[in-house]
């Protein structure tokens, strides 16, 4: 798979992928999208790296083990349920806060804090399935 | 949503308004803390050295944990915490009573002892393909299936600890491990799959799947809906999962292919699970269509106990051997599933208990009594007593407790379902108990005169040099249970009350009901 042209395109592809699936991420608070979603989007980019150009530099371009991503996706996601003990309300309670910035209102709230960690849940463990069966083809 | 429009909306409709108590946070405490850690390990899974570090206290608090759950349970009756503060039924609810509280512990303690051992057992490579993280996390789905009251969720949870319990299983990518994992993780899969079935069934009938919901409307569809089939249906998963009679064949097959630390924690906690959702959904929520299938369940039950003590009998690995072992003692369990009576779920409960904890140790055990006879096999090895006596001491021990002969834990539980089968007549669930204790003192027996009393043979494995075990990670684990099986089998008052305490919660779930909904009626 290692043509001139792949590998060209491929490292743009999937620096669009990943962007796109932060986008995809962030829709998905209130429209069709979410962390599954994403993350699903973001590991075929890091996929389709992989294929073309190899996965060693896959590995070095996202520096940590997909593993521990996925790890600290669910650490993520169960803080998100944590938090909700200082709030003195049942586990996993959706709590928001709003930040004015330049006049908007931003909202943040656990429940994205909760989907961020399912995307790097999925990130992780998709990636790095994806990584070991591309390193066994190119053996 | 997202924006931050004031206009008052009445939120105690659908929430929960007032705030959650922090001892309610028990609840689901070991659960949360199980995730947190098994995610950190998971982060810092190159890190062999570190691990044991976090892993084992981190143990020790899920412990401590569980006991305070315990506390909180026997002080105030079942708890409930309704995730995301969404009213009941339409929150996942997790609500604890003595029975999941008390299991929850013993899986706690056995976890425990096994992550100790697992220090020493389980070397750089089985840490690196991530044994503590596993371990944590297959006490996540463990803890969580035995906390939930949510029958879905409880599927979430079988699904979560299986799916760890693959990952455990072929720790070593050895080609045994990888032949037991396909046959555990398909058969696994079936069953899971049938619970899956059973319950878009049971949710096409009922239109909710909290268990205090269904308990409440199950008497009222009695007739109205084909239950019978529903509850057989979460028989055939259920029984899968335990092992029970005639879907039984592939835990000898697969529990003695990886780490005995492994096959330690697997034969403890994962059968005792599927035992626990069979009692949960045939006690508690249709105890009617139970009695249509309690003859059928007493054969399973006889059936099972002593298939799998014949099956000891046969064996000459140390290792399939207990897996056989495992077997019975789910037949026994499912004895007193089968009678219903107070006492006959009392026994169940505490014979859960004690076959968590012997099994475990007896695994523990076993790995120790290789590691110094060299080998699992029982024609080949020999000679323990005379090299290493304080272990032949404790796996004596641990072969009465597991064939129930008085003063170990196995004695009690034994003595409460043979009583409760000749209470309703059952004299043939009676015999069958105790010829199935008589058939696995046979065949312990046999271990321990060929591998433990028989002088170590001259021209076999070169055991020249002693095996040193190491008195922190290799027998302070088995210490540990060891000894709660001696006080248990001492000192069984406090288990036995709370075994009745517990079959009485679950054979009659007034509290459990109003713990979820404190109003005490329909939403």
């Amino acid at each position: 798979m290692r043509t001139l042209i792949f590998r060209t395109v491929a490292p743009y592809l999937s620096s669009l992928m990943v962007l796109f699936s932060v986008f995809v991420l962030l829709r998905g608070h209130n429209e069709p999208g979410g962390g599954f979603i994403g993350g699903l989007i973001a590991a075929s980019a890091f996929a389709i790296y992989g294929i073309a150009c190899g996965v060693s530099p896959v590995r070095r371009a996202l520096f940590f083990h997909p593993m521990a991503i996925a790890g600290s996706g669910l650490m993520m996601a169960s803080i998100a349920g944590l938090v909700s003990i200082l709030a003195g309300v049942p586990f996993m309670t959706g709590l928001w806060v709003y930040i004015p910035i330049f006049g908007e209102e931003l909202a943040l709230s656990t429940v994205l804090l909760f989907d961020v960690g399912v995307y790097f849940v999925v990130v992780g463990a998709i990636t790095s399935i994806a990584l070991a069966l591309e390193e066994r083809a190119t053996d | 949503m997202a924006s931050s429009e004031k206009t008052p909306v009445d939120l105690s409709a659908a929430m929960i308004t007032e705030p959650a108590a922090l001892a309610d946070w028990l609840v689901i405490a070991p659960l949360v803390l199980c995730m947190v850690l098994g995610s950190l390990l998971l982060m810092v899974r190159k890190d062999t050295r570190l691990q044991p570090f976090i892993a084992i206290p981190g143990l020790a608090v899920l412990v401590l944990l569980d006991v305070g759950l315990l506390v909180h349970v026997i002080v105030n009756g079942p708890v409930t915490m309704t995730m995301g503060r969404w009213l009941p039924p339409f929150g996942i609810s997790f609500t604890v009573d003595i029975l999941g509280a008390l299991l929850c512990l013993t899986a706690g303690i056995a976890a425990f002892a096994g992550g100790l051992y697992g220090a020493g057992d389980v070397n750089d490579s089985g840490r690196r393909y991530g044994f503590y993280p596993f371990l944590f996390l297959m006490m996540a789905g463990v803890s969580g299936a035995f906390l939930t009251g949510d029958i879905f969720n409880l599927y979430v949870w079988f699904e979560v600890l299986l799916i760890s319990s693959f990952g455990l299983l072929i720790l070593g990518s050895e080609r045994g491990q990888i032949d037991g994992a396909t046959k555990y993780a398909f058969l696994n899969l079936v069953a899971t799959t049938l619970f899956l079935i059973a319950t878009g069934y049971l949710y096409g009938i009922f239109g909710t799947l909290n268990m205090a919901d269904i308990a409440q409307k199950a008497p009222a569809m009695t007739d109205k809906a084909p239950l019978v089939t529903l509850v057989s249906l979460y028989l055939l998963a259920f029984g899968m999962k335990a092992a029970a009679f005639p879907a039984n064949f592939w835990l000898p097959a697969s529990y003695h292919t990886p780490r005995v630390v492994v096959s330690a924690l697997f034969a403890g906690l994962l059968t005792k699970v599927g035992v626990y959702a069979l009692m949960r959904v045939t006690l508690m929520l249709f105890p009617a269509e139970r009695d249509v299938l309690g003859f059928v369940i007493a054969i399973i039950a006889a059936a099972t106990m002593i298939i799998g003590a014949m099956g000891a009998l046969a064996q000459t690995d140390f290792r399939r051997l207990l897996g056989y072992l495992v077997i019975s003692g789910i037949g026994i369990m499912f004895a007193g599933i089968a009678l219903a009576s107070p006492s006959g779920v009392a026994g169940t409960i505490f014979y859960a208990v004690h076959s968590m904890i012997v099994m475990t140790a007896l695994y523990l055990a076993s790995g120790l009594a290789a590691r110094a006879a060299g080998g699992f096999s029982i024609a080949s090895s020999s000679g323990v007593y005379s090299s290493h006596v304080f272990l032949a001491a404790i796996t004596l021990m641990l072969f009465f407790a597991v064939s129930g002969l008085p003063p170990f834990s196995g004695f009690w539980p034994k003595v409460i379902l043979v009583k409760a089968s000749l209470d309703v007549g059952a004299w043939w669930l009676a015999g069958a108990i105790l010829l199935s204790g008589f058939l696995t003192t046979i065949a312990v027996g046999r271990v321990w005169i060929l591998s433990y009393w028989r002088p170590a043979m001259t021209g076999g494995p070169a055991q020249d040099e002693a095996v040193t075990l190491n008195p922190l990670v290799d027998y302070l684990p088995l210490v540990l249970l060891t000894a709660l099986v001696v006080i248990v089998g001492i000192f069984p008052q406090q288990i036995l009350e709370l075994s009745q305490t517990g079959s009485d919660q679950v054979l009659n779930p007034v509290d459990y009901i109003r713990s979820v909904f404190p109003q005490g009626g329909e939403q």
